[in-house]
Parts: structure tokens; C-alpha cells; sequence
């Protein structure tokens, strides 16, 4: 096991920029999600780290080498590939086994590691079966399994659970997350689905544009987002984003809405009476019922059982409302509902970076 | 099958479709069997019985006829000689250069591709004279060297082209995952890319065999002496000044269709598709 060190790495095909100075240090034995859009640089950067594409500038250390110039073969790295990648032509225990093979291990402790590592996959039954005859879910064990007897220095992960279904997907995600709970093998696991990354990581890291939004737990991102891409990506239902316009009156201060109702804000925030702010809050964060309040026109109810939610217009913007229980409430009533000051996220339209009160 | 059609018509659709199958299997066999046919009549039923499916005795006598008392076993040899040498060499130069234009990006890739392409365009009689020159001063005329070398790089294009897309049916996944197993980039092609392409390297064997040994243009202009001809050109020597020996032609063509249809038995079995099957998501 080691860490991994990522220190200024760029991408560029040409004149087109994928990476721009990306800095990132993951800690022996952590689980890190890269996360992201389509297009944001995540799998560019987990192929770099693997050797699979060139280090335009910059430097990847695993553990203390420097690994710019080693073959992916060299760097002691596992990979599960989206396509997992199997070997069509080998069944799945020469499959599992082939990259110890590769390195002369002797052929009894190949079968050893692979039967365990079978059993602990529940795989046992299977390792003569071609990869044709497996389900999805099976071929997605063996693409794991290949990558555990190896025992490397660090996991890679490029999208591994997309191509299952849903239900599959939730219970791997699971069984990754045990398995790295046993294994403490350092881990870096590239998704586009940001609730992976919230249930799975140690520490997540938010990609846009070939450039890292923000790092953190994934409490940190969800309560603290550095901007409006990260404000708008972690969370589901997304946060609510609103434009306002700051009213400072001595002590107080509020945010007016294009349709003059008033949010009041934390008065230690540093913006100026008159200034354009975008609100971020999100949907459990809205109160329903509440008295001293903004009155909305409920247009869509989803019952979902444990909680509903509603969607309305505030301001003319689309809203979502997320509240625990059921509701007697129909599409066209009107309710109050209430937002607190502390759950107010507050944005700088321009840069789209947090505004946070000042200590 | 279509659901909410009658039985019947679905009965009556299968008897469509297998009848057009039939029709056309029979219609394209119909000249292999007159083939046999003739080749089994005797010289004097030939002309004499009228049109039949059948003559009303059979003799091998023609077969007998060809393979002691002409150089036909001669020209056999030098056709398998120059068809094999030809398919292996353009396989394994075709799968090389088929691999580099799937997996690398070069300079001159494209240049590369428009001029194998640009070979293809041209009407081979047109280049037989500046060949014909060439073997010449090379003193390549009236041999199976000649011959081969020929063969090679005529079908080495087309070839290459069909490689390509064999390479490039083959997730790059596959490499990579093997490259990080601990491959190199030719052991990953050794251990995992190229037991991937046998069924296509077996096309590519059976197309450039059967081009070899079926060809005439080349091998007529380039053959004199009995010795260095190929099968294509030896089928002509039974046309004679003043008559064909059809009943011994037709069995020398009989005998040139066994090495093809030995040859296709045995890559048949790389020719079924769907061995990726599995490598990736499904």
C-alpha cells in the first residue's frame, strides 16, 4: 500500500487543455472518488496515475517514486474498467490469476490466492466458466477479483458499476466499500454519480472542466460547497439556487427576491445593501408550515412513502421542497414554508465562488 | 417470429424464405455441378447424348487421364506453393500493419492509408507492361518467386484494411487491463490480442489463398515454360488448336477446387465470429 502523490499533472491533446495544474495528495489507504461530469478530466487523471496516458506536465509519486517515466506493468497498480475488460478467450481463474502468472509466481500459490479471493467473490463456483457465460454481475466480480490477488500498492476504478442495473449497483457498491474496509488497499474511484461518491468515499474530489472544484469528506462538500458547480452537483434533490439582491438595514440583513419577498441572511456575511447575490439552499432545508414565511403555490407533489416532495415557483425560479411524512396537501394549494438564516448558502453571481460570514 | 402473425402465414412465410435460400444455393452450385458432371462423362457420350443431368455411364477415366499422362500434377504443386506462401506472408504483414494503423497514431498514417488505397484503383492490366519490364531486369520472369512477390503485394492492401478492422473490433480495454497485469505492449499482443484475431487472420488466410490460387492475369503473362505454371494457366493447355478436351478439362478443375474447400474445412472453425463475445459489458 502507498499514497499517491499528484503534483501540478496537466493534460493537453494538442492545443486543447483536458487538465489544467491539478494538485492532489491521497493518504495510504484511503478511498478517494473522483468525481464529475462527462468530459471533466476524471478518467484522464485515474489513466495517468495507471501509466495509460502520457503526463503532459507535472509529476505522479506512488508511495515515494516518481512514476512519469514507469510502465503501467512496473507501477504495482490494479484496474477495473467500466467494460471490465476481461479476457474473453481465458476462463475466469486464468483470468484472475494471469497477471501472477505473468510475474513467475509459483503455480500453487496462483491457485491458493485466486481460489480465495474466488471465495471471498463468490466466485468459487465459476472459475471454469468463460466470461460469455457469466451475468454482468459476475463479470463485474471477476474485474474485481483480477485486481484483489494482485495485492497492489493502490486500486484504480474507472466507472466500474455503470454498466449494472440499479439494484446490482447499490448492493457492489456495498460489497466495494466492505471490501476496502478489509483490504485498506488505497483506493481511487472514478463515478459521474455523485451519490457513489458520497456513500463511498473517505474523501471526494469534484472535477469541471479538467480543473478540481473542491476536496473534502463528503459531509464537508454537501454542508460547505466552495462554489455553485459543487453546490449544484453533490446532493439529490439538488439545491434550490435563487437570484437576490442584498438589503442591509443596520443590524439586519435580507435578501430580496425578484419578486420583492425577503429571505433574512446571516448579518456576519460580507456583502454591501444593493449587491447581487445568488441563494443556494437546499430542499430538506425548507421548512413547511412554517408562520413567519413566504407563501408558495404547490404545482407537483411526489409522495415517496418516507417523505414527499414538492415543487413550486419561488421568485418565478423552480423549486424543490423536501419534507419528511406525508401530506393531505394537493397540486394548486398554497402553503408557508420557512428558511432559516444558517441554511442559507450564498454565492457571488460572477464567480460562482461561497460567500462565507465573516468570523 | 413476429407476434400476432396466423400460423399460417408464418408456415407459409418460412416456405418463402427457405425456397429463395434454396433457389439461389441451387443457382449459384448449378456450374460446379455441371462441372463434375462433364468431367465424369465419358469423351463419347460428350456430344452425342444430348443435354442430361447425367451421363448414362460414368468413367473416372478422365481424371486417370489427367493426373498421369499431363503436367497437370506439376501445375498443382506450383499453384499450392505459390497460394500458401502468398497467404501466409500477406497474414502476417497485413495483421503487423493492420495492428500499427488500429492502435498507434504515426506520422504519415494517413498518407499510408491513401496510398494503399490508391493501389486498389488502379485496373491490373494497366500495370502489366511496367511489371512485366520490372520482373524482367529482375530476372523474376517465368518464376513462383516472381509470382509470389507479386501476389504479396497486390493483396497486401486490401488485406491491411481487413486487419484493421479486425484490431479495431477489439476493445483497447483489453490491452491496457493486460498492460497493467504486468504485459508488455507485445506480450499483451501475444497472450491477449492476437488469440483474439485468429478468426480474422483465418479470413484474411482464406480470402489471399483463394485470390492466389484462382488467379490468371499475372501468371499468364509472366509463365512460359511448363515447369513454373500454375494450375489457371495449365487449365488452358486442354484447349488445343483445333479442339477443347472439355472431359479433361472439367476434371482438372475438379481436382483444383479440393485444396480450397480442404483449406476453408479447416479454418472453418476460425471463421465463427463472436469469440469477443463477453470481453466486455452485455
Amino acid at each position: 500500500m502507498a499514497s499517491v502523490t499528484i503534483t501540478n499533472v496537466q493534460k493537453n491533446y494538442g492545443a486543447m487543455n483536458v487538465l489544467s495544474a491539478v494538485d492532489l495528495s491521497i493518504a495510504d489507504g484511503e478511498f478517494v472518488v473522483l468525481v464529475g461530469p462527462s468530459g471533466c478530466g476524471k478518467s484522464t487523471l485515474l489513466r495517468m496515475i495507471a501509466g495509460l496516458e502520457e503526463i503532459s506536465a507535472g509529476e505522479i509519486r506512488i508511495g515515494e517514486r516518481v512514476v512519469n517515466d514507469v510502465a503501467p506493468k512496473d507501477r504495482d497498480i490494479a484496474m477495473v474498467f467500466q467494460s471490465y475488460a476481461l479476457y474473453p478467450h481465458m476462463d475466469v481463474a486464468s483470468n484472475m490469476g494471469f497477471s501472477l502468472l505473468l510475474r513467475k509466481t509459483a503455480k500453487d500459490l496462483v491457485f491458493d490466492r485466486v481460489g480465495a479471493a474466488a471465495k471471498r467473490l463468490g466466485l468459487d463456483l465459476f472459475l471454469q466458466r468463460l466470461p460469455r457465460q457469466l451475468s454482468g454481475g459476475q463479470r463485474q466480480r471477476v474485474a474485481m477479483g483480477r485486481a484483489i490477488v494482485r495485492d497492489p500498492q493502490v486500486f484504480l476504478f474507472d466507472e466500474p458499476l455503470s454498466n449494472l442495473d440499479a439494484k446490482l449497483r447499490v448492493h457492489m457498491r456495498t460489497e466495494i466499500k466492505a471490501l476496502h474496509q478489509q483490504l485498506k488497499t488505497t483506493s481511487v474511484y472514478v463515478t459521474h454519480d455523485q451519490v457513489e461518491a458520497m456513500t463511498m468515499a473517505d474523501r471526494i474530489v469534484v472535477m469541471h472542466d479538467g480543473v478540481i472544484q473542491q476536496v473534502g469528506t463528503p459531509l464537508e462538500l454537501y454542508d460547505h460547497p466552495a462554489n455553485l458547480f459543487v453546490a449544484g452537483f453533490i446532493g439529490s434533490p439538488g439545491m434550490n439556487f435563487l437570484p437576490a439582491v442584498v438589503n442591509r438595514s443596520g443590524a439586519t440583513v435580507e435578501a430580496q427576491l425578484g419578486d420583492g419577498q425577503t429571505i433574512a441572511l446571516n448579518a456576519k456575511l460580507p456583502i454591501e445593501d444593493g449587491e447581487r447575490i445568488t441563494l443556494g439552499i437546499r430542499p430538506e432545508n425548507i421548512e413547511v408550515g412554517s408562520s413567519d414565511a413566504l407563501e408558495v403555490k404547490i404545482q407537483v407533489i411526489e409522495p415517496l412513502g418516507l417523505s414527499t416532495q414538492f415543487y413550486t415557483t419561488l421568485a418565478d425560479v423552480q423549486v424543490c421542497i423536501y419534507a419528511m411524512g406525508r401530506t393531505d396537501r394537493k397540486p394548486g394549494d398554497t402553503m408557508r414554508i420557512g428558511i432559516r438564516a444558517s441554511d442559507v448558502h450564498v454565492f457571488n453571481p460572477a464567480t460562482g465562488q461561497r460567500i462565507d460570514p465573516a468570523a | 417470429m413476429i407476434a400476432g402473425r396466423s400460423r399460417k402465414a408464418r408456415i407459409l412465410g418460412s416456405i418463402g424464405l427457405y425456397g429463395a435460400v434454396a433457389a439461389y444455393v441451387i443457382f449459384a452450385l448449378f456450374p460446379l455441378f455441371w462441372t463434375l458432371k462433364i468431367s465424369v462423362t465419358p469423351q463419347s457420350l460428350l456430344y452425342s447424348e444430348g443435354i442430361t443431368l447425367w451421363p448414362s455411364s460414368a468413367t473416372w477415366e478422365n481424371y486417370k487421364t489427367v493426373l498421369r499422362a499431363t503436367d497437370f500434377p506439376r501445375y498443382f504443386l506450383n499453384s499450392v506453393i505459390v497460394s500458401v506462401i502468398t497467404a501466409v506472408l500477406v497474414t502476417v504483414i497485413a495483421s503487423a500493419a493492420g495492428y500499427a494503423m488500429s492502435r498507434f497514431s504515426f506520422r504519415g498514417k494517413t498518407t499510408v492509408a491513401v496510398t494503399l488505397l490508391l493501389t486498389q484503383t488502379f485496373p491490373l492490366v494497366m500495370v502489366i507492361p511496367p511489371i512485366y519490364r520490372i520482373m524482367g531486369e529482375l530476372g523474376l520472369t517465368n518464376s513462383l518467386t516472381g509470382l509470389i512477390i507479386i501476389y504479396t503485394a497486390f493483396n497486401i492492401a486490401f488485406a491491411t484494411f481487413l486487419m484493421q478492422s479486425f484490431f479495431d473490433g477489439i476493445p483497447k480495454d483489453l490491452e491496457e487491463a493486460a498492460m497493467i497485469d504486468g504485459c508488455s505492449r507485445s506480450q499483451a499482443l501475444r497472450r491477449v490480442i492476437i488469440p483474439l484475431t485468429l478468426p480474422g487472420m483465418g479470413a484474411t488466410l482464406g480470402f489471399v489463398f483463394t485470390a492466389a490460387w484462382s488467379e490468371l492475369l499475372f501468371a499468364l503473362m509472366l509463365i512460359s515454360s511448363d515447369s513454373q505454371k500454375t494450375f489457371a494457366v495449365g487449365l488452358l493447355t486442354f484447349i488445343g488448336k483445333f479442339a477443347v478436351d472439355w472431359g479433361q478439362m472439367m476434371a482438372a478443375s475438379v481436382l483444383a477446387l479440393i485444396p480450397a474447400c480442404l483449406f476453408f474445412g479447416f479454418l472453418q472453425r476460425y471463421l465463427v465470429t463472436g469469440l469477443t463475445a463477453g470481453a466486455v459489458k452485455g
